[in-house]
């Protein structure tokens, strides 16, 4: 399974709508990488509004996802990470601080926006 | 006891199965939104750790019904190579797979209830709880 990456203006949008498996999470972490680096995108927003769970694998590949574009130039935000995901994600003893998130999509482009200075 | 069933994990992609299967049991029990996360999340981890660690095994589930309270019980038992030091991987941050080392820690802060019997060279069974509020 392939998670669709849409391209918008200089950013990459990111919606998954799919209970992600391990194999679905790192397949996504190399096209997205590889999407940066084909269109130049400057900003990514992923948002995880219809994540129903987050594990500590699935977070350590979306952390780890953030801390990689960063490293090619491009900055990811989270968005819509819902209330039972954070709260079983400090339990899990997960705070992803370094990981920049924004309530919604909208937000969280507002936010690239402020962070690349545009 | 009024119901079991077990999720065999044999591939990656049992891991979701198992979660899957627990949380539909969660819901079914009556858990809200947070513990169904918290139950899925529990049993994601447990069904990795077999994966990872002794390849083969199985996750069960309970629904637990006593005079005063409900919950739901999940057993993770493998036939693996044991955990040596099992105070050692009851501390934060300890994995020997490179991952987050959320682990089992991790699992025992989601539910109520934790119990770990493991023997060397023989497997681990892990029993968890979590009690409907």
């Amino acid at each position: 399974m392939r998670i669709p990456i849409l391209k918008l203006h200089n950013y990459l949008l990111i919606s998954i709508q799919i209970d992600l498996d391990d194999q679905t999470a790192i397949q996504f972490q190399e096209d997205l990488l590889s999407k940066i680096h084909e269109n130049g995108a400057s900003g990514v927003v992923i948002d995880l509004t219809s994540v129903d769970i987050i594990d500590s694998f699935i977070a350590k590949v979306l952390g780890d996802v953030v801390t990689m574009s960063d490293l090619m130039g491009a900055k990811v935000v989270l968005t819509g990470i819902q209330p039972a995901v954070a709260m079983t994600l400090i339990d899990l003893g997960i705070h992803m601080q370094d990981v920049p998130t924004a309530l919604d999509l909208e937000q969280g482009l507002i936010k690239l926006r402020q962070e690349l200075e545009e | 006891m009024d119901f079991q069933s077990c999720v065999n994990i044999k591939k990656e992609w049992d891991i979701v199965g198992a979660r899957q299967l627990g949380r539909d049991i969660a819901r079914k029990i009556g858990f809200g939104t947070v513990d169904q996360a918290r139950i899925a999340t529990a049993i994601s981890e447990l069904a990795r750790n077999i994966y990872l660690y002794a390849g083969t095994g199985k996750v069960c589930f309970e629904a637990l019904e006593e005079i005063d309270h409900k919950g739901i019980a999940i057993v993770a038992i493998d036939n693996g190579p044991g955990i040596q030091e099992i105070s050692q991987v009851m501390e934060d941050g300890f994995s020997t797979s490179g991952g987050l080392g959320a682990g089992l820690p991790g699992v025992k802060r989601l539910m109520d209830e934790f119990n770990i019997h493991s023997e060397e060279g023989k497997g681990t069974e892990i029993r968890v709880v979590k009690w409907l509020r």
